[in-house]
Order: structure tokens, then C-alpha cells, then sequence
């Protein structure tokens, strides 16, 4: 027999157990590749165990107190017992829908000059970058700017933190994700669809309107869903422009109760009932952005015909 | 029938005579704002109710000019296009023309099947309802897809999606959507290079229906395809200009098919159709 290079080859005595096929745990790359193994497992359970903990955690202390009452009725007075957070439900639920009404057009729209209209030129290079800034803005910066914008300046009828104020915070916050998924879904269009539809005589218009964004629905959709439920659960932004209120909701352009910012007002008060309220605020809030997600995962497996 | 859909309808019967459908004069097609010439001056003569082969090897424009004619080549940015192209006697390039207006009566269909994401039906009704079709839905979709030689195979799946057809079904569909526009020239980028012989074959009969009411002018690398289907044929080359670095195209002859393969007046058509290169 021939002397091989390789160091498995020559040493072992026997040529039976030489030619094996059989594995051997014992070969240094199989004790390595164990070790490797072992230890990419268990980096990946420390990634998933801060969110199995706060899900338990806020589970534990807040979902106990889950009622009907809960959920329907207004905060107590400091020091009195009972009562729920109906106005932040409502006023999350207000706020999270106009930043949405006013991000969604704004999002897609520009989504779609970028993907469809822009020639590659140096304005569309320039919103793509300012796109990416953005969505590294510390939220609190967004805040921030709508309270000197819209708050500060007492834009909407004299009024000055409102709920049309939070929601248009929320709503620059949403911005960037809004665009970039559009952008980056009907980039995945085939370039054969349009051709086709223009083929047979479409427009632009038509194009985009019929075919085009049809198609790259699914994504679309997934990253407005994302960007909302990511939304619905800022502090920040809404502190500076939403600010708080006890009471229930009185109209678009007074302060609005949100589950966030009751959130942070109640979790440091020194009343318990408050204090269980947060968390019971936590938990109904960390259920509203787990659903949205998890329907967001559902609207990207959808088949369309 | 229903009439409402083209007023400026024209006639259903082409036996007018050799009647010039589409000419070039003096085309020249560049991509890269002019930095590569593709092809260069193409004097040609489409006649009506014929079909049109342009066969050549690869890289000679063939395809490029094909687009040129309902002014796909506006979708490339950097192409540019000098020289004429009349069709009915209008330059489509003139600045008063809307493309749109060019590509709805000067329909195409691509060499891969690129059906809409929607049911059979919707993929037919699509480009009709965009273009303002008043008449019976059912009716127009029905023939259409009959013309096509897909009606046998997919009546009783309208409602399905466009995919679900094989591909060479695909390509029909294709066709059958391009003809529901009613257009007078249908342009075909090699309809049949993504499809297995048997497709082959069945796009090439209903060419052979088609050619009776359509202008019909296809790019084919297949030259037992252009001499099954086309009554003329243009065989494009790629030479070396004087004062120019890199291949460009060029019309080298054009002509009856039956000429182009037979008895051709270039050295290098009758290279190119014996087999000898390309």
C-alpha cells in the first residue's frame, strides 16, 4: 500500500477499520464540529430568551388582571381602587390609524416613484439615502420635531398637544419602512409583467395601478402592518405630542390617552393599583403588536391567484 | 358584432395588394446614450397582412429593431433611435405621438410567456377593459382564445390563474391577449425559444390563422421556423464598422423567404442559412 499524506490514512493498523464508512466520534473534526454545534445552539437560545422572558414575565404579572372591565373602563383616581385603561386602547388604536392614514400614501407613493418613475438619478439616490437615515432617527428625535413643529407652534386651532400630533410623529417614524418595502417589492415585479401589460397597450398609470402593485401586494402590505405595530408601541414620540389624558378621547386635536405613555406615567407612580395597571397595560399591548406581527407572517404566506 | 370598440376600423379583408405596413428609413438604434451603436441604417418595406421573419445571429439588432417598432425601446434608458419609422405613413417617432396610442395597435408578444398574475379570463378581458371595450366580455375572450388555439384546452378554466396553464399554453394565452386589443400588427420577440416542439408547432398554426386578419413580424433563431412561417424574410448580420470599435448590426438582405433561403444575393446569408456560421 502506498504511504497517503493523509494523517488518518497511514496510521491506523488495521486496513478493515481503515475503509470504514462508519463514523467515529472521536476524529478531532467530529469533536469540533459537536463543540460548534453545541455552541451555536445555545447563542441561539439566548437570542429567543429575552423574548420568551418579557412575554412571561408580562404575562405573569399582567395577564391576571386581563377582564372586561379592563379593558372598557377608565383609569381610577390615585388612590382609589379598580378601573381599566379603555381611553389608551382607543387612543393607541386613534393614534396608530391616523399615522397610518397619513404614512401609507405618503409611503407607498414614494415607494412607487422610486421603483417606477425614477431614473436612477441623483433625486432618487438622495431619497433612498435620506429613506435610511430616517429610519435610524432615535424615535424621540421625531417627537421632538413634531413638538416644535405642530405642538410648540400651536398649529391646529390654537391646540397644543393633540392626537393628530402624535399620530403625525408616528406617522415619520412608520415612513422609512413604508417605502422601503414598497420599493424593494416592486422591484421584485418581473420586468416581463410590465412589458406585457404595456405590450397590449396600458399606460404607465394603468401598468402600476393594475399589475404592477397587484403583484407585489404581499409585501406591501407585510411592511405596512410591521411599520404599525412597531408604531403602536413608541413612547418617545408621543410624550412631546399626544401627552396623556385620563378621561376618554375628546376629538383629534386635544390630548389623547395611549397604552405606551400610560404605561410610563403609571409604572413609576407610587399607588399599587396604578402600578398593576401598567402591567396589564404591558400585556395587552405586548398581545396587540404579537397579533399584528404574527398577522404579518400570515398576509406573506397568502397565495394570490 | 359589436363595433363600439374601434371606430377607425379597419378593413376585416387584407387582400389589397402588397400595401406597405410599416417602413424604415434610415434606422439606426443606440444604447448607452449613443455610446454602443446596436444596429445601424435599416432601410426595410413590412407589407400588410404578410408575415415578417428577421433571423441572424446573435447581437445583430435583430430583436432591437423588433422593439423599435411599437417603441418598447422607450422602456431602456440610454436608447436612442435616429432615422424613420413610418407605420401607415405616421412616424412613430414624431414628438406629437403617444406611445401608448403606438403599442395598442402595434401589439407584442415576448419570447418568455409573461402572463398577468390573474385568472385566464382576466388576463384577456385586461388589455380590452383598458382600452375602453364596450362589448361582450365573454364573447371577445371566447374568440380571442379560440384564434390562439387555446380555446379546446382552457374553456373550462377561465376562472383559473394564468399559471396554471404549461408554458407553451402560456404563450397562447399571450397571443390570445395581445389579439383581444384587436391591434393591426402583432410583433413576436422569439415566441417559441422557451417552448418544447409540440408548443412550437401549435404557435406556428395559429400564426398560419393569424397572418389573414394581422401583420405579423416575428425574430426567430429558428430558420425552419422562418421558412415555415414567413412569406418574407430579413437576415440581419453583425459586421465591423470602419470607424467604429465593436460589432454592429446591420440589415444585410431582405427579401422573400423562399429567395433568402434559396437563392441569396450575400456571401454571408448563404453562409448563415446553409449553417455555415451563427
Amino acid at each position: 500500500m502506498t504511504m497517503s499524506p493523509f494523517p488518518t490514512a497511514g496510521k491506523r493498523p488495521g486496513a478493515a477499520v481503515q475503509s470504514s464508512l462508519h463514523r467515529r466520534p472521536s476524529l478531532p473534526r467530529n469533536r469540533w464540529n459537536a463543540v460548534f454545534t453545541v455552541l451555536a445552539g445555545l447563542f441561539a437560545a439566548i437570542v429567543v430568551l429575552p423574548l420568551v422572558l418579557v412575554l412571561v414575565y408580562v404575562m405573569i404579572k399582567g395577564g391576571s388582571m386581563m377582564s372586561l372591565k379592563l379593558l372598557t373602563e377608565l383609569p381610577p383616581a390615585p388612590g382609589m381602587d379598580g378601573g381599566g385603561i379603555g381611553n389608551a386602547i382607543i387612543g393607541t388604536l386613534l393614534v396608530s390609524l391616523i399615522a397610518a392614514l397619513i404614512a401609507i400614501p405618503v409611503g407607498v407613493g414614494g415607494g412607487i416613484y422610486l421603483a417606477e418613475y425614477s431614473k436612477s438619478g441623483a433625486f432618487a439616490s438622495f431619497v433612498r439615502f435620506g429613506t435610511n437615515v430616517l429610519s435610524g432617527v432615535p424615535s424621540i428625535i421625531c417627537g421632538v420635531f413634531v413638538y416644535g413643529l405642530i405642538v410648540a407652534t400651536k398649529l391646529f386651532f390654537g391646540q397644543s398637544y393633540s392626537a393628530m400630533a402624535g399620530g403625525i410623529a408616528l406617522s415619520v417614524l412608520m415612513l422609512p419602512t413604508i417605502i422601503k418595502t414598497t420599493d424593494e417589492g416592486l422591484k421584485l415585479v418581473p420586468q416581463e409583467l410590465r412589458w406585457g401589460a404595456i405590450g397590449v397597450g396600458a399606460s404607465k398609470f394603468v401598468t402600476i395601478t393594475q399589475i404592477t402593485l397587484p403583484t407585489a401586494m404581499k409585501p406591501i402590505a407585510t411592511g405596512i402592518v410591521l411599520s404599525i405595530a412597531r408604531a403602536a408601541g413608541e413612547t418617545a414620540p408621543l410624550i412631546f405630542t399626544a401627552l396623556f389624558s385620563p378621561f376618554w378621547p375628546e376629538g383629534l386635536f386635544n390630548p389623547i390617552a395611549s397604552m405606551s405613555v400610560l404605561i410610563y406615567n403609571y409604572a413609576i407612580m407610587p399607588y399599587d393599583v396604578q402600578i398593576a395597571l401598567a402591567w396589564a397595560t404591558s400585556f395587552v399591548l405586548v398581545m396587540m403588536i404579537l397579533i399584528m406581527n404574527i398577522f404579518a407572517r400570515y398576509l406573506g404566506s397568502l397565495n394570490r391567484v | 358584432m359589436n363595433t363600439s370598440f374601434n371606430p377607425s376600423s379597419r378593413p376585416q379583408s387584407t387582400n389589397a395588394g402588397p400595401e406597405t405596413c410599416l417602413s424604415l428609413e434610415d434606422v439606426s438604434i443606440s444604447y448607452g446614450n449613443g455610446k454602443n451603436v446596436a444596429v445601424n441604417h435599416v432601410f426595410m418595406e413590412i407589407p400588410k397582412g404578410k408575415v415578417t421573419a428577421f433571423i441572424g445571429p446573435s447581437g445583430c439588432g435583430k430583436s432591437t429593431v423588433l422593439r423599435a417598432l411599437n417603441r418598447m425601446n422607450d422602456l431602456i434608458e440610454g436608447c436612442g433611435l435616429t432615422g424613420r419609422v413610418l407605420f401607415d405613413g405616421q412616424d412613430l417617432y414624431d414628438k406629437r405621438v403617444d406611445p401608448v396610442e403606438v403599442r395598442r395597435r402595434i401589439g407584442m408578444v415576448f419570447q418568455k410567456p409573461n402572463p398577468f398574475p390573474k385568472s385566464i379570463y382576466e388576463n384577456i378581458a385586461f388589455g380590452a377593459r383598458i382600452n375602453g371595450y364596450q362589448g361582450d366580455m365573454d364573447e371577445l375572450v371566447e374568440s380571442s382564445l379560440r384564434k390562439a388555439a387555446l380555446w379546446d384546452e382552457a374553456k373550462d378554466k377561465l376562472k383559473e390563474s394564468g399559471f396554471s396553464l404549461s408554458g407553451g399554453q402560456q404563450q397562447r394565452l399571450c397571443i390570445a391577449r395581445t389579439i383581444a386589443v384587436e391591434p393591426e400588427v402583432i410583433l413576436m420577440d422569439e415566441p417559441c425559444s422557451a417552448l418544447d416542439p409540440i408548443s412550437t408547432l401549435k404557435i406556428e398554426e395559429t400564426m398560419h390563422e393569424l397572418k389573414k386578419t394581422f401583420t405579423i413580424v416575428i425574430v426567430t433563431h429558428n430558420m425552419q421556423q422562418a421558412t415555415r412561417v414567413s412569406d418574407l424574410t430579413g437576415f440581419f448580420n453583425v459586421t465591423n464598422m470602419a470607424d467604429y470599435e465593436g460589432k454592429v448590426g446591420c440589415l444585410e438582405e431582405f427579401g422573400e423567404t423562399e429567395r433568402i433561403f434559396n437563392s441569396p444575393a450575400q456571401q454571408a446569408t448563404q453562409d448563415y442559412v446553409s449553417g455555415r456560421f451563427g
